[in-house]
């Protein structure tokens, strides 16, 4: 079982969340014997990843189906647990990823916001760069201009 | 309808692959990169296989972009391919002839200066004031 947690203690706890809903089984019946990390197989190479969750609003559940684009599984997941955070206020507890899958074609690439940084021969300018300066008084007004 | 718009942009430099960047934060804050591949609107894959900097993702705001850009440098380019399109393109050359390094490297020996030095350049000033102030 892939268990997407922040330390081996709370995915431990997640582990017999989840092996309780597919099997009856309990804790006092088993016996955890190793929690290994997994670690991304080519942790430099940039993919998109399509991540379906399972969401506990106010009000309901819900399913989604959300796109990341990350160098690795486990930093797309936490871009995932801090897009629910804001987007919708949604705590670790009240989310569960159901799958994370790597997108492998582009043409499979369903959210505009992921499409946009498809497209060929991409580029943009950055418009508008603050330089933080180390004093308060500036002799010179700063430039935004870049 | 207004004057039909220049299709002219105004900006100069663009977050692309293959731009030359200049890194201000981290371990290889001060050393030059290229963009190997664009993650986001926020982040980029950068490497400089000749600088010293491993590949690795860097934000925006902890670069500088620079006026240099490997134009032959293809999207995901391995190590290899970008230390050979680096070296073809001649931009540590480039780069050490711009002013801007230029400017960086004399701050930075004026930073690195000991308490002697600074008096050996006071002597040398001294000097220097003697012959233009000469009536």
């Amino acid at each position: 079982m892939r268990i997407f947690a922040p330390n081996d203690v709370v995915a431990k706890s997640r582990f017999w969340y989840f092996l309780r809903k597919l099997r009856k089984v309990k804790k006092a019946t088993g016996e955890v014997v190793a929690v290994n990390v997994i670690s991304e197989k080519k942790p430099l190479v940039v993919k998109n990843f399509g991540i379906w969750i399972r969401y506990d609003s106010r009000s309901g559940t819900h399913n989604m189906y959300k796109e990341f684009r990350e160098l690795s599984r486990a930093d797309a997941v936490h871009a995932c647990y801090q897009d629910m955070a804001a987007r919708h206020r949604a705590r670790f507890r009240s989310v569960q990823i159901l799958r994370v899958a790597e997108i492998e074609k582009t043409a499979d690439v369903r959210r505009p916001n992921i499409k946009q940084l498809l497209t060929p021969n991409l580029r943009f300018p950055l418009p508008h760069r603050v330089v933080k300066s180390r004093s308060l008084f500036l002799a010179n007004r700063p430039s935004t201009f870049y | 309808m207004s004057a039909p718009q220049s299709s002219v942009s105004t900006f100069k430099r663009y977050v692309e692959v293959g731009r030359v960047v200049l890194l201000n934060d981290g371990p290889s804050s001060g050393k030059l990169a290229t963009i190997v591949e664009i993650i986001d609107h926020n982040r980029a894959l950068i490497e400089g296989p000749v600088t010293g900097v491993p590949r690795q993702s860097f934000a925006y705001r902890r670069l500088t972009l620079t006026p240099f850009v490997l134009k032959k440098l293809p999207r995901a380019a391995g190590t290899t391919t970008v230390k050979k399109v680096w070296e073809a393109s001649e931009v540590s050359a480039k780069w050490e002839a711009s002013s801007w390094a230029k400017k960086r490297a004399a701050q930075q020996a004026r930073r690195n200066t000991s308490d002697f030095d600074r008096f050996e350049i006071m002597l040398l000033k001294k000097q220097r004031r003697r012959l233009v102030n000469v009536r």
